[in-house]
C-alpha cells in the first residue's frame, strides 16, 4: 500500500501510508486508539473506497469497489465488531460465507463435515449444529476466526480478534496463525496488547495521528522502544492546565461492583472505590473493556449488570437511580457515542440542546419555543458552535460540533459532577481545543469531573489525579505530575491477557 | 505539533450559503413537507384527468369527500402521535368498533345523556389504547404485536358488549319482540351538516382533533419527549426523559382518538356495529405514510398526516366519481399508494 490518504468530513485520518506485508509474515499494526489502524485495514479490506494512493496485491494495482472484491482477491478480515448470524447454526455460518451462488440447496451432510475440520483446526469442540448465539462470546469469536481462516485467503486481517479472549483461547488462536502462515498466508494483526505482540510479531508497523512512525523486524525492537514509539509525542503547554482549589467532596464511590453483561463473566467493575471534589478532574484510564466507562454508566444509572456499593452526593438521596434521577441531583454523563446515546439525529439543534432541561422552557408543560431559542443560542455562543441555523438538523453539523451540542444540552441542566466518556473521541484538534478550555472553566467554578479518554496524553494533560485501571479493578492511582505516561501504559496494558495463563 | 492553537478568527468557518436562492429553493422543495403535497398533487391531476364529466369540479365532490375521509383521519391522527414516537397501532379499527358499540349503548339503550356517554366512551378507548402502550413499555413487547393483540382483543370485548348484534333503535324486549325507539338527538348532531350544508360536523370534529395533535406534538413538553423518545431511545433515557410515560401516552392518546372516531361512526350509522372500523388500522397508516411520514420514528409533522388524509380522501372519491368497481378500486390504491411512496423516495 502506497502513500494512503483519507478524510472523514475534511478531518484527514490517514496522511500517506506506506504498508506492505510479506507472503508467509505475521506483520503487526501498533498504535492508540484513533491512530488509524482501522481505517487503514478497512480501505485494504474494500469497506472505504473514496481514498488517495495506490494499492498493489502481488505486483498487481487493484483497486476494490466492494468489500466482497476483496474478498474475492484473496484478502479476508476479521472484524472488532462480530458479524455472525446469531440465530444461524455454527455449521451455516462457518459455510455461510464460502456458499456458492446459485446453489439452491444447502447440503446438511456435507456442511456438518467440513464445519467439523474447521472446528477441529481450532481445536474447538462443540456441536456445529447449535445456534451461534447459545455460545458465549469467546466462542463466538473463535468460530468467526475459524470461517475467516476457512477462506483460504492469501492475507488474513486480524482487527483485536483477542478482546474477548482468555488465555488458553489466545494460545489456540496462535497456533492456527502459526499453521495459516505456514501455509504462506500472510497476516495482519492490529492490537496494542504488547504481550501478544512479543510473541506472535515478526514485523511491526507503528501508526501514530494517521502517520507512520516507522516499521521494523519485531526482534529489534524492545518493549521499552515500541511503547515510546506508540506514545510518542510530548506532552506541551497546548493543553491548558489552571490548577484550582480543590472543594468540598461531591461524589464518594465506596465498593461499587458492576456485575457482567453476560452471565459467568468476570464483573465488568470490581470494587471500587473512589472520590471526586468541586474543582478537581479525575482521570480513569484503562484499554477498553477495562470498566472505565462501565463506572461511569453504573454512576449515572444505567448499567447493564447488577450494581453494589455505595454511591454519595451531597444533598438527598434517591431511592432509585436512574439518568432522570441523577440529573435532577446535577450530575450528568457525556457517552463516548454520540450518535449512539448522545444525540438525537432527526431533532433540531436547539430541540437537542434543551432536551435534558426541557421543564424550565415548558411551563405548565407548554414548551415556549422563544425562550429555548435564547437558551440555545446563548449556548452556542458560548461554545462556538458554528451551524448555519440552529434549527437545522444536527446530523449537518461536522462531529466537534455535534458534541458541542452534546455539552451545551449538559451545560443547560447546570451540573456539579460530569462524567465524561472521552469527550473528545473523533473530533479536529479546533474543536478539542475549545473542550479542554471549556472544561478548565468548568473546573474553575468548581465542578467535580471525572473523565475517560482514550487519549493519554489527554488525560495526562488535564487530570489533576489519574487512577489507572484493569479487568474492573482500579490497579494504581498518579498524582498529577508523578505520572509517566510509560508508566500509566504499562500498568494499563501489561499483563492485560497473560495474567492468569 | 498535534495541538497547535489557533486564533479563532483565523480558522476559515465553511457556511452555507445562505443567500443564493437555488439552495434554499432546493432544501424546501427536498422538505418532507413538500414530498406531501406532491402525492396530494398527483392524486389531484388524476381527478382533473379523469373528472368523470366535470363532476370532480363539483364542490359537492369535494364536500362529500372531505365527509368520507373524516373517520379515518381521526383514526390518523392519533397513528401519527405512535408512528412518530416509533412504534405503530394496529388495534385502531378494532378500539373504534367497540366505541361505537359502548356509544349506542349508553346512549340508545341505556338512555344516558350526552356528556356521560361521550366522557365514559372516549376514556374507556384511550383506557384500551394505555393498555397497549403499557405492554409496550413496562414489558417491551414489540409494538406490532402488543397492538395486534388489543387489535384481536378489543373485537372480541365489542362482541361481547354488544352480544353479537348491531345496537341499533330496535331494542329487542324482554319478551322477544322488538320496540322501535328513537334516535337520540346527538346521533342527528353528529351526523349533520352545518353551513347551508355545507361542513359535516364529523369534518370540524376531524379539523379540531388535527388541532388537538399539532398542539400536543409542537407544543407541549410531552410532545417533544415523543419525537425525542421516536428518534433515539437511548439518547433520550439518558437524558431523563421519561421514556416508558411517553411511550403510554402515546397509545392512550391514539385510544382516544379512537373513541372520538367511533362516536362519529356510530352516529353516521345510527347504529353500534360490532364489526366497525375492520381494516380502518391499515387506511390509518397508509394515510400517515402517504403524507410522507416515515416509520422509523422521530421525524413528522400533524401537517403531513393532514396532506394525507387529502390525498387518500381525494384518492377514494376519484375512484369512486369514476364508477371503478370494488375490486379494481382496491387493487388501484395498492399500486397507488407504492407508487406515492416510491416517487417521494426518489425525491430525497
Amino acid at each position: 500500500m502506497k502513500a494512503i490518504r483519507k478524510s472523514f468530513s475534511g478531518v484527514e485520518v490517514l496522511k500517506g501510508i506506506d504498508f506492505d506485508l510479506c507472503a508467509g509474515e505475521v506483520h503487526v499494526l501498533a498504535g492508540e486508539n484513533g491512530a488509524g489502524k482501522s481505517t487503514l485495514m478497512k480501505i485494504l479490506a474494500g469497506v472505504y473506497r473514496d481514498h488517495d494512493g495506490e494499492i498493489f496485491l502481488k505486483g498487481r494495482r487493484v483497486r476494490f469497489s466492494s468489500p466482497h472484491e476483496a474478498r474475492a482477491n484473496g484478502i479476508a478480515i476479521i472484524y472488532q465488531e462480530l458479524s455472525l448470524v446469531e440465530p444461524m447454526s455454527v455449521a451455516e455460518n462457518l459455510l455461510l460465507a464460502r456458499q456458492r451462488v446459485g446453489s439452491v440447496w444447502f447440503d446438511r451432510n456435507a456442511s456438518r463435515k467440513a464445519a467439523d475440520l474447521l472446528l477441529k483446526e481450532m481445536h474447538l469442540n462443540i456441536d456445529p449444529d447449535r445456534p451461534v448465539e447459545e455460545f458465549p462470546i469467546s466462542v463466538r469469536q473463535l468460530v468467526e476466526i475459524a470461517r475467516a481462516l476457512s477462506l483460504n485467503a492469501d492475507i488474513l486481517i486480524m482487527d483485536e480478534p483477542t478482546s474477548t479472549l482468555n488465555a488458553q483461547e489466545v494460545d489456540r488462536l496462535f497456533a492456527a496463525i502459526r499453521a495459516v502462515t505456514g501455509r504462506g498466508c500472510g497476516v495482519i494483526y492490529i492490537s496494542h496488547k504488547l504481550e501478544e505482540i512479543d510473541r506472535i510479531a515478526d514485523r511491526i508497523t507503528v501508526l501514530r495521528d494517521g502517520g507512520t512512525v516507522g516499521t521494523s523486524w519485531a526482534s529489534d525492537l524492545t518493549r521499552d522502544e515500541l511503547i515510546r514509539k506508540m506514545v510518542g509525542r510530548q506532552i506541551t503547554d497546548h493543553f491548558p492546565y489552571t490548577r484550582t482549589e480543590r472543594g468540598r467532596e461531591v461524589l464518594a464511590v465506596n465498593h461499587l461492583t458492576v456485575a457482567g453483561s453476560g452471565s459467568g463473566d468476570r464483573p465488568d467493575v470490581h470494587e471500587v472505590s473512589f472520590s471526586v471534589f468541586e474543582g478537581e478532574i479525575v482521570g480513569l484510564a484503562g484499554v477498553q473493556g477495562s470498566g472505565t466507562s462501565e463506572i461511569l454508566h453504573a454512576l449515572f444509572g444505567d448499567a447493564r449488570g447488577r450494581v453494589h456499593g455505595t454511591i454519595t452526593l451531597p444533598g438527598r438521596r434517591t431511592a432509585r437511580r436512574t439518568p432522570r434521577s441523577m440529573i435532577s441531583q446535577g450530575m450528568v454523563l457525556q457517552t463516548n457515542d454520540r450518535k449512539v446515546n448522545g444525540l438525537v439525529m432527526g431533532m433540531s439543534i436547539t430541540g437537542n440542546i434543551t432536551l435534558a432541561s426541557l421543564a424550565r422552557y415548558s411551563p405548565g408543560g407548554w414548551l415556549s419555543h422563544s425562550r429555548e431559542r435564547r437558551a440555545s443560542a446563548g449556548q452556542a455562543q458560548r461554545l462556538r458552535i458554528r451551524a448555519a441555523s440552529l434549527s437545522d438538523s444536527v446530523e449537518y453539523l461536522s462531529g466537534g460540533n455535534q458534541q458541542k451540542v452534546v455539552f451545551a444540552k449538559w451545560l443547560e441542566t447546570d451540573p456539579r459532577i460530569l462524567l465524561l466518556d472521552d469527550p473528545t473521541r473523533g473530533i479536529d484538534v479546533g474543536a478539542k481545543q475549545e473542550i479542554y478550555e471549556l472544561l478548565m472553566q468548568l473546573k474553575g467554578k468548581g465542578c467535580g469531573i471525572l473523565l475517560v479518554s482514550s487519549e493519554l496524553p489527554e488525560l495526562l494533560a488535564l487530570s489533576d489525579r489519574i487512577l489507572v485501571m484493569r479487568k474492573g479493578e482500579v490497579v494504581r492511582e498518579f498524582a498529577r505530575g508523578e505520572a509517566i505516561q510509560d508508566e500509566i501504559l504499562r500498568a494499563a496494558l501489561l499483563d492485560a491477557a497473560g495474567a492468569h495463563a | 505539533m498535534k495541538y497547535c492553537a489557533q486564533p479563532f478568527l483565523m480558522r476559515r468557518v465553511p457556511m452555507p450559503d445562505r443567500t443564493s436562492l437555488i439552495p434554499r429553493l432546493r432544501t424546501m422543495i427536498l422538505s418532507p413537507t413538500a414530498r406531501g403535497i406532491v402525492s396530494l398533487l398527483l392524486v389531484f391531476l388524476l381527478g382533473l384527468l379523469f373528472n368523470a364529466d366535470g363532476a370532480f369540479f363539483s364542490w359537492d365532490t369535494h364536500r362529500d369527500m372531505l365527509r368520507q375521509v373524516s373517520v379515518y383521519g381521526i383514526l390518523a391522527c392519533g397513528m401519527t402521535v405512535v408512528i412518530i414516537s416509533g412504534g405503530i397501532d394496529l388495534a385502531v379499527g378494532s378500539i373504534l368498533g367497540l366505541a361505537a358499540v359502548l356509544f349506542s349503548l349508553f346512549s340508545i339503550h341505556w338512555g344516558w345523556s350526552v356528556i356521560p356517554a361521550i366522557a365514559v366512551t372516549i376514556a374507556a378507548a384511550a383506557f384500551c389504547g394505555a393498555i397497549s402502550g403499557g405492554l409496550i413499555a413496562r414489558f417491551r413487547i414489540q409494538p406490532f404485536i402488543a397492538t395486534l393483540a388489543m387489535m384481536v382483543f378489543a373485537r372480541g370485548l365489542a362482541k361481547l358488549v354488544s352480544g353479537g348484534q348491531k345496537i341499533s333503535t330496535a331494542v329487542q324486549l324482554p319478551d322477544g319482540s322488538y320496540q322501535y325507539v328513537d334516535v337520540p338527538q346527538i346521533f342527528n348532531t353528529i351526523g349533520s351538516r352545518l353551513l347551508d350544508d355545507n361542513i359535516a360536523v364529523v369534518t370540524l370534529v376531524l379539523m379540531f382533533c388535527v388541532l388537538l395533535s399539532w398542539i400536543f406534538l409542537d407544543r407541549l413538553r410531552w410532545g417533544r419527549y415523543t419525537y425525542a423518545v421516536g428518534g433515539n431511545e437511548d439518547s433520550s433515557w439518558l437524558a431523563g426523559v421519561p421514556v416508558s410515560a411517553v411511550k403510554l401516552l402515546a397509545y392512550a392518546l391514539s385510544g382516544l382518538f379512537c373513541g372520538v372516531a367511533g362516536i362519529c361512526q356510530a352516529a353516521q350509522e345510527l347504529q353500534g356495529d360490532p364489526e366497525a372500523g375492520s381494516t380502518y388500522e391499515l387506511s390509518a397508516i397508509a394515510i400517515v405514510v402517504i403524507g410522507g411520514i416515515s416509520l422509523r420514528g422521530g421525524r413528522g409533522s400533524i401537517w403531513m398526516t393532514a396532506l394525507g388524509i387529502l390525498t387518500i380522501g381525494y384518492l377514494e372519491k376519484v375512484l369512486s366519481i369514476n364508477a371503478v368497481g370494488e375490486e379494481s378500486r382496491l387493487m388501484l390504491t395498492g399500486i397507488i399508494i407504492i407508487a406515492a411512496v416510491l416517487f417521494q423516495k426518489r425525491m430525497r
